[in-house]
């Protein structure tokens, strides 16, 4: 049988992490009581018209650049229109014929055979990242046939960054999918928690043998985690290839992901294609971006956004600060992931070694292992765990003195999960498990050990 | 004047916003307004009254009534557009425009009738019935008709108004209000100014504020000013024009309100006279009157110059298919969901869409949207909208061309012909009507030019005929100063309406041309 050639490509839609709306003062908030935060605007009360919220621009704009995307320094907004009941205008404004950044890529890494210890870097193209309103949601209410509509998601921003099918299984798009979320979040453009709805990933997936065009593709929709994309891509190649195989097609359908089932099924029938009429937006000028070079003299600061400028105040992205890691502390570039993965791990392995002699290289194993399993464990972020920097720190450096030995360390350690406040120090008094120097002491130690058990003593001689 | 007297305090805002109101009763039979706030008028009336007393009016239009349009949002008070769509709809907010009107003390009458959320050149296509044009009443018309019958009630001949803002037009003609806001978006304003013998101002596309202006074309709209005279035309603009945050369509510069001068040398004028504007169908009557008044200009000293707009022949279709297209999308959020009204059809969200957009629009909407919808699909959007958008530059690029080599205004006419009667008018659909009647009008609105209507003279059948002036860009006080001097020259006379001679007390009919400035 030939080889199958799986493409996934990536639609992703990140929540803009601002105060207010895309085009309207509303607030931005997750789980606030229904229809709470709707402006005039975002209820498409007849005779409202859109305000570009500036903050929304400059987080696209990092994100770009993050991105290393080509910033269009002239962008425009259209209307994309189809009747629904969480879209009260009729149609969504976003950017179909020039988005506000273009042609850029994303690196990310992968372990090979699951060992951490083997890592290798891979490439996806980022086609655009364009602005757009985000829809109300609704709630569908069977027993009494009707729908419940919230309308306070209505009109929050969004950045749609759209990944080339450079991807060919469910890890490679999980692990490209991770890396955006760590740069989303490093920049403040976006919170991007999947389980909050701020990420949302669509994937496109299709199969084809080695030489021949693409083929057919299908688009998958409602995935809720990292996780369930793998699985969902992984298992729509599978479905994809059986299909051809038994010589049926593959139709150019939407599937939605079925975590309880783990499989794809497809989605109600929309009708055929949609024609979404897109029209130019009548209420929004071209949207004008400068950089050092264009920006005219005697512009108010206030009234533009200059691309350098904000180029200039970039964050250090995860990839830098992986490798700031590997350089400041010598520890494996396999760790460096590790640490940036877990939110707020890297801060606290910081700490640590800022607080305690022991070398860098030697702290790492007790965050990676000690820490970390233990705070997976019990499901706790690392915000919420019971020992803190400073009381690992304290706990190394007796280790790190020869006041206890490694195993005494661990002791003390599971004790200090309880969270009951003592030192380490305290409790390595309390269960004596001082190391001793003296000479004298350990003699008189032994001594008494093997008074006590003389029989044994004596079986063991023989 | 009447400004002057409410400063003089021979006369106080009550007293005119109550004599307005009895006025507007009166006169119910020409179906002007939709909604007469009378309490919050009379409210707003009084609290002008005190700061008169005080002595510290707002400014000019304190406690002076006006009348708006029924597709601007006005906080508390119905906005239906003339649609059973928004029937019984009280917005939540003021229309920018309406609130600097508030702003400045101006007395809020009612909302006036118009054509279905603005679509129509006749303003009788709305759910609460056609709007008459006062002049149909006028001694000026009785005496010029033939009488058709012995009946002595108002029905028989009456002529409409034009349209869409024919509500407005009347109710600033039949003296009820001292100005009113209209919208234009392919002549809209000036059209029914030109049949009801008022000024009325388009303004240049992002001068004015539209938000809270219900949209027809957003492209093409803007807020309209219906006045009795040139000046007070120029203070309304002067209350109005500037900035608006929340329209990001509107400039950034800023608007210096303006005086106009009293023009007596023309000589420095140079007055272009398109020679497309002799469309076909135009009258032999209007074709005469627009010569005499091209050769005053040159008489008095003006240069006169023929010059060409070539692409006008294909405005008319560019906007039918840009107009439709915006329709098609404006119209979308109209679906009994979140506001007005719902049909009680409840199977399925699709088919309560549906039925409530059948039962909330009328023909002409329903068809506009379906031809708008057609041009937007993907297989026509590049013949069809891209096209149109290209046609639509070369009928601007026209005006750019005409204006850069040295002419300052051009002169042509408003309307094809006077006011049509009613029963002539509804022989024909709204579609046909609306592709006649913009011919003279729909150029400004694709090229976002300044435009107003003067009236001018008299038809033989006594009834108004209007002449309409087109400006640069932003240069309204020119364009003004020049409809000013215009308006001196002809000596347009007064509509002759009995209702309004039994209100007056010498406050309306002060002077000929009786204004607020």
């Amino acid at each position: 049988l030939a080889p199958w050639v799986p493409v996934v490509g990536l639609e992703i839609h990140a929540q803009i992490s601002s105060n207010s709306k895309l085009f309207s003062g509303s607030q931005v908030q997750f789980a606030a009581p229904p229809n709470s935060l709707v402006s005039f605007f975002d209820a498409s009360l007849p005779g409202t018209l859109p305000v570009l919220n500036r903050r929304c621009v400059e987080a696209a704009v990092m994100t770009g650049l993050a991105l290393n995307c080509s910033i269009n320094k002239k962008s425009l907004f259209d209307r994309k229109h189809y009747f629904y009941a969480d879209l009260p205008a009729g149609y969504q404004i976003t950017q179909q014929r020039v988005p506000i950044a273009v042609n850029g890529s994303l690196s990310y890494s992968l372990c090979i055979d699951n060992k951490m210890s083997q890592m290798v870097t891979k490439t996806v193209r980022i086609k655009q990242i364009q602005l757009e309103q985000d829809s109300g949601k609704s709630l569908h209410d069977d027993t009494r046939s009707q729908t419940l509509v919230d309308l306070n998601r209505a009109g929050v921003g969004l950045m749609e960054v759209v990944m080339e099918p450079d991807m060919c299984c469910g890890e490679e798009a999980a692990a490209a999918v991770r890396e955006l979320q760590l740069i989303l979040q490093t920049l403040g453009s976006s919170q991007a928690v999947m389980a909050e709805g701020q990420l949302r990933v669509d994937a496109n997936v299709s199969v084809h043998h080695p030489g021949e065009p693409y083929g057919v593709r299908t688009e998958v929709k409602n995935i809720n985690s990292i996780r369930f994309l793998a699985k969902a891509i992984d298992y729509e190649i599978q479905r994809q290839i059986e299909e051809l195989e038994n010589g049926g097609t593959i139709l150019n359908e939407t599937r939605a992901f079925d975590s309880k089932l783990g499989c794809t099924i497809p989605m109600r029938d929309k009708e055929g294609k949609q024609d979404y009429r897109f029209m130019p937006e009548p209420n929004l000028p071209p949207l004008i971006l400068y950089d050092a070079k264009s920006l005219p003299a005697n512009m108010n600061h206030q009234q533009v956004i200059n691309i350098d400028w904000i180029h200039e105040r970039l964050p250090d992205l995860p990839s830098v600060k992986r490798e700031k890691l590997v350089e400041q502390y010598g520890v494996l570039p396999e760790h460096s992931f590790t640490l940036l993965n877990e939110d707020g791990l890297a801060e606290f392995f910081e700490n640590v070694v800022k607080q305690t002699q022991m070398k860098p290289k030697k702290v790492i194993g007790w965050i990676l292992q000690d820490l970390l399993s233990y705070l997976k464990q019990h499901s706790l972020t690392v915000k919420e765990s019971p020992v803190s920097p400073s009381l690992l720190a304290d706990l190394l450096n007796l280790l790190e003195k020869k006041q206890i030995s490694s195993t005494a360390a661990k002791q003390v350690l599971a004790e200090l999960w309880k969270g009951e406040g003592k030192t380490p120090l305290e409790i390595v008094k309390e269960q004596k498990l001082q190391l001793l120097e003296d000479q004298k002491e350990l003699e008189q130690i032994c001594q008494a050990v093997i008074d006590r058990q003389e029989n044994e003593v004596i079986m063991m001689l023989l | 004047q009447v400004a002057a007297a409410l400063k003089e305090g021979r006369v106080t805002p009550t007293e005119l916003c109550q004599r307005c109101l009895s006025l507007i009763k009166s006169t119910k039979f020409l179906n002007a307004y939709i909604t007469v706030a009378e309490e919050t008028a009379l409210k707003q009336a009084e609290a002008s009254e005190e700061r008169y007393k005080k002595g510290q009016p707002l400014g000019v239009l304190d406690g002076i009534p006006i009348a708006v349009k029924d597709n601007f949002n006005t906080a508390g008070i119905e906005t239906t557009c003339a649609s059973n769509m928004l029937r019984g709809y009280i917005s939540p907010y003021n229309a920018t425009v309406v609130q600097k009107l508030l702003d400045q003390g101006a007395v809020l009458l009612g909302k006036t009738n118009l054509d279905e959320f603005a679509m129509g050149s006749g303003s009788t296509d709305g759910v609460f019935g056609p709007v008459r044009n006062p002049w149909s009443y006028s001694r000026q018309y009785k005496e010029k008709s033939v009488p058709k019958s012995h009946s002595e009630d108002k029905e028989p001949d009456w002529v409409i108004t034009g349209g869409s803002s024919g509500g407005s037009a009347a109710a600033v003609s039949s003296f009820t209000c001292f100005a009113a806001l209209g919208s234009d978006t392919g002549g809209s304003t000036r059209n029914p100014a030109a049949h009801c013998g008022v000024v009325g101002l388009k303004p240049t596309y992002g001068l004015i504020s539209r938000h809270g202006l219900i949209p027809l074309v957003n492209s093409m709209d803007v807020p309209g000013i219906l006045t009795r005279c040139v000046d007070d035309a120029a203070v309304v603009l002067g209350s109005l024009a500037g900035h608006d945050p929340k329209d990001s369509t509107t400039i950034q510069d800023n608007f210096k309100p303006f005086e106009l001068p009293n023009l007596t040398d023309v000589s420095k004028l140079s007055i272009g006279i398109p020679k497309e504007y002799h469309a076909p169908g135009l009258s032999s009557e209007i074709l005469t009157i627009w010569s005499k008044a091209a050769d005053l200009f040159e008489n008095a000293g003006a240069k006169v110059v023929e010059v060409s707009l070539p692409h006008t022949r294909y405005s008319i279709v560019c906007y039918h298919v840009l107009c439709t297209a915006e329709v098609a999308s404006n119209m979308a959020r109209f679906d009994g969901l979140e506001y007005g009204h719902r049909s009680d059809m409840n199977e399925s969200t699709e088919s309560m869409y549906a039925a409530t957009r059948r039962e909330g629009f009328n023909d002409v909407v329903r068809g506009r949207i379906l031809s708008g919808n057609y041009f937007l699909l993907k297989q026509n959007y590049e013949k069809y909208f891209i096209k149109a958008q290209k046609v639509r530059r070369l009928i601007a690029n026209d005006f750019v061309k005409v204006f850069r080599s040295g002419v300052d205004v051009l002169l042509t006419p408003t309307t094809l012909s006077d006011a049509a009667p009613y029963m002539e008018f509804i022989k024909e659909d709204n579609r046909t009507r609306s592709a006649q009647d913009d011919i003279l009008t729909q150029a400004a609105n694709m090229a976002g030019l300044p435009a107003i209507n003067v009236p001018t003279a008299l038809s033989e059948r006594g009834l108004p005929v209007g002449l309409q002036f087109i400006g640069r860009s932003f240069q309204e006080q020119q364009l003004l100063t020049v409809a000013k001097w215009f308006e001196k020259q002809v000596q347009f006379p007064m509509i002759q309406l009995e209702e309004v001679k039994k209100h007056d007390h010498g406050v309306f009919l002060h002077q000929k041309s009786a204004s607020f400035s």
